[in-house]
């Protein structure tokens, strides 16, 4: 169970840390917690993508100076698309939380509070 | 607005010839190395980014303003949209440069190598555009949030 | 030459309206010139669609390989997987990005007028929202498909929060941006998912792996999560409350694009349970869901839209309801694909789903097109204070009663078209659920009294007597989408055979998509 466990942390971090989001986002009223509990769930995505290119005794995808044994051969090298995955998705999550904390900027303009319950004004 | 003290001023501009240059190293190894536009734009902008806290946005605004910054953002991303448009001799991001013997045209033997520089084809000029529009775009992003924390209209 | 861009034209339909988005903030000085620009781009992108749409039409479906030496290169030299940018799309997508790109035109078309503010950050937003949203429906790749449904949602959401200055219109940007960032997070960890169990993105490879080698149980998670996604960008009744907010709060021309936007993720639905996971025993489960979502939206938003006050807002709630009414269809039809009996009905809903979704795509932009023509004249869109336009504004208010007779599905209507085929082959699923639908569409056609009757009948009020009819774009915008409606209306059996039966089968035939690219 231990064993199983410990095989497999990346992927338990990365859903605990998506749930932790989750919770943040949907019971924290304040925006900024928000926009927090967004970013954490992103990182968790993206720790779950690193740790699925991950690859036992492989070498990082990069021609340039790489170690010759032999001929180098693709199988060695871990796979590239995870990593890009990754990349794609911290540039939009930049693109998101920079979005959602200028929005936030604005909210705290017109009402003066961050806190939802406070500064919502349309009805359900 | 007048900034921080001199003594964190004068550091800090000690500090962002380095880090441009870094910066700049990123995005034109992009294609050989880890790294690239965005990750190379990033870096050029958080030396923009401690110009600013240092300086203080109103001597930044006097040297790069709003309406540059986003022209330059726009600049970038044409350059790369028109990379893109140059491929459609053949397919739409077609690698018309690669291979060709021209601006980064060499061709590269296969196997493991120590790099070289000028090959790739369209790749590096991705990269400069892309390394152009982040740069840009992320200071503006952080111009206006500063702009907006000190009370300045947006 | 006209061959060529008919042979890029998937990749321009993109590639135009992002180059023109970026082209605008160059010419902030010159406004004439940045409007002329923009609607120029929009011109451009909707000839594209055009494009694409007949040469898919008559040749079946159009594969476009980015970056290869020859577009047709779908797996590259000495690999057999294709791991390149592939655009894929059949007569579904083709439909999907017509209608997109024609709203998208005629929105930019309105918007000269009713935007007052200056157009450049306006139209190169819009630009953007066109290209994310062409992008999303024609992408044959998941990553793209997550990509393109990010710009769609950011842009969408600085569109939506446009008038900064409006509390409401920021708190409604807000909202929004919550939902479709959780909802691509879960595409993306969806995606993850897919990624580790079959080592490709390509989707009509993960399709040709599902078919050989069955499901594992990491997939069924994936499709778990990737429903939940798109149920709730598509503003399904559990998840529906940004819905009338956002709808609401944008400038009018922003909601119709914004309506077609969340059709799109509809699309994605279909294209996740149809050609990726395609007819195998789990997905019937998925069927129970969507027809349970779609259920509970008809009836709510039917109901809700009965008590609200505000225009945009009725619209909006009576727009949850047709969603209802496409996912039911759809997800008798997805039952219907395992279970030989049903076959028949099965297809009849899909068709009437299809139908519907394009309909509700065209009369729901005209009624927030007309509601916008109000806001613009009177100032408000609250039922309470308005009155007595119809004596000013002639045209809105038939353009109003088209929209109106349509939504609420009457009969020489488009919408009634396509209801009754949703009608007649739910009942054969449950008569139950045809019987909830029936009433949901009644109860709809009270509120669209209601907003007629309060908007544009009743005594002239002294506030209002100086409202003149709206500007000729405006117009024009509205006289073009009542022609597509009333037209649809007229001739369903032509628009059956030559529109909506392609799209069906191309959904259907999983094999066509899998064997466009491998």
């Amino acid at each position: 169970m231990i064993e199983a466990l410990m095989q497999n942390l990346p992927f338990v971090v990365s859903a605990l840390l998506f749930v932790i989001g989750l919770y943040a986002l949907l019971f924290k009223s304040n925006l900024i917690k928000m926009a927090i509990g967004l970013s954490i769930m992103g990182s968790a995505v993206n720790i779950f993508l690193i740790a699925l290119g991950y690859k036992e005794n492989s070498i990082a995808p990069i021609f340039t100076n790489a170690p010759i044994n032999g001929s180098i051969n693709a199988a060695k090298m871990a796979m590239p698309i995870p990593q890009a995955l990754t990349l794609t998705s911290i540039v939009i999550s930049l693109a998101v939380t920079a979005l959602m904390l200028s929005l936030a900027v604005v909210v705290y303009r017109h009402c003066g509070s961050l806190n939802a319950s406070k500064a919502w004004r349309l009805k359900k | 607005m007048s900034g921080l003290s001199q003594i964190v001023k004068t550091v800090s501009l000690v500090l962002f010839v380095p880090i441009l240059t870094f910066g700049l190293y990123v995005v034109a190894h992009g294609h050989l190395t880890p790294g690239g536009g965005f990750q190379g734009g990033t870096v050029i902008a958080t030396a923009l980014a401690l110009f600013l806290v240092a300086f203080g946005a109103k001597e930044f605004k006097r040297i790069l303003g709003k309406d540059f910054l986003s022209a330059v953002e726009s600049i970038g991303l044409l350059s790369f949209g028109a990379l893109a448009l140059l491929g459609l001799g053949t397919a739409f991001f077609a690698n018309f440069l690669a291979n060709s013997g021209g601006l980064f045209g060499k061709s590269v033997p296969v196997g493991a190598n120590a790099g070289i520089f000028n090959s790739a084809g369209t790749i590096p000029l991705m990269n400069f555009a892309v390394g152009i529009e982040v740069a840009s775009a992320l200071s503006l992003v952080l111009l206006l949030m500063y702009l907006s924390e000190k009370g300045v209209g947006k | 030459m006209i061959n060529e861009i008919a042979l890029h034209s998937p990749a321009l339909a993109i590639a135009i309206p992002l180059v023109f988005a970026f082209l605008l903030p160059l010419l902030k000085k010159w406004k004439k010139l940045a409007a002329l620009m923009a609607l120029i781009g929009f011109g451009a992108a909707e000839t594209m669609a055009v494009l694409v749409f007949k040469s898919v039409l008559t040749e079946g479906i159009k594969v476009y390989v980015m970056g290869a030496s020859s577009i047709g290169q779908t797996t590259p030299p000495f690999m057999p997987v294709p791991v390149r940018i592939i655009l894929e799309i059949d007569a579904f997508s083709a439909l999907m990005g017509l209608a997109g790109a024609t709203i998208a035109l005629l929105a930019a078309i309105y918007s000269i007028k009713f935007i007052k503010e200056s157009h450049v950050k306006y139209y190169s937003l819009l630009l953007l929202m066109l290209a994310g949203l062409l992008g999303f429906v024609f992408t044959g790749d998941l990553f793209n498909l997550f990509v393109f449904f990010e710009v769609l949602s950011i842009s969408s959401i600085g569109l939506i929060a446009f008038w900064l200055k409006r509390s409401e219109a920021v708190e409604a940007g807000f909202k929004y941006l919550t939902i479709s960032a959780v909802a691509s997070l879960f595409v993306l960890f969806a995606i993850g998912l897919l990624y580790g169990e079959h080592g490709i993105l390509n989707i009509a490879t993960i399709s040709r792996d599902m078919l050989f080698y069955g499901f594992a149980f990491t997939d069924i998670i994936a499709l778990g999560l990737l429903v939940c996604a798109f149920a709730m960008k598509c503003g399904t009744a559990p998840m529906h409350f940004w819905v009338p907010d956002a709808y609401g709060e944008a400038p009018a021309a922003v909601t119709a694009v914004l309506a077609i936007a969340s059709l799109s993720s509809v699309y994605a639905l279909l294209r996740i349970a149809f050609t990726v996971f395609g007819p195998l025993p789990h997905t019937e489960i998925i069927a129970y869901a969507v027809i349970i979502m779609g259920a509970i939206s008809l009836f709510v938003g039917a109901t809700m839209s009965l008590v609200q006050k505000d225009l945009k807002r009725l619209i909006a709630y009576a727009g949850v309801s047709q969603t209802g009414f496409i996912l039911v269809a759809f997800g008798v039809g997805l039952v219907a694909i395992n279970n030989v009996p049903l076959q028949a009905f099965g297809l009849r809903a899909m068709q009437g789903g299809l139908f519907h979704l394009i309909n509700h795509a065209f009369y729901e932009a005209l009624l927030f097109l007309v509601a916008g023509a109000i806001i613009y004249r009177a100032g408000t869109k609250d039922l309470n204070e308005l009155g007595g336009l119809a004596r000013q504004m002639p045209l809105t208010a038939v353009f109003f009663l088209i929209g109106a007779i349509s939504i609420a599905g009457l009969p020489p209507s488009n919408g009634f078209a396509s209801k009754i085929l949703i009608y007649e082959s739910i009942y054969f699923f449950s008569p139950l659920l045809a019987v909830i639908a029936l009433i949901s569409s009644v109860i709809v056609v009270v509120p669209m009294v209601k907003a007629f009757c309060s908007a544009f009948l009743g005594p002239e009020i002294k506030k209002f007597k100086s409202v003149k009819e709206v500007p000729g774009s405006m117009i024009l915008a509205m006289l073009v989408l009542s022609i597509i409606v009333i037209f649809f209306g007229l001739f369903p059996g032509i628009m059956l055979e030559s529109i909506v039966n392609p799209a069906v089968n191309a959904l259907l035939n999983q094999a066509a998509y899998v064997g466009g690219v491998l």
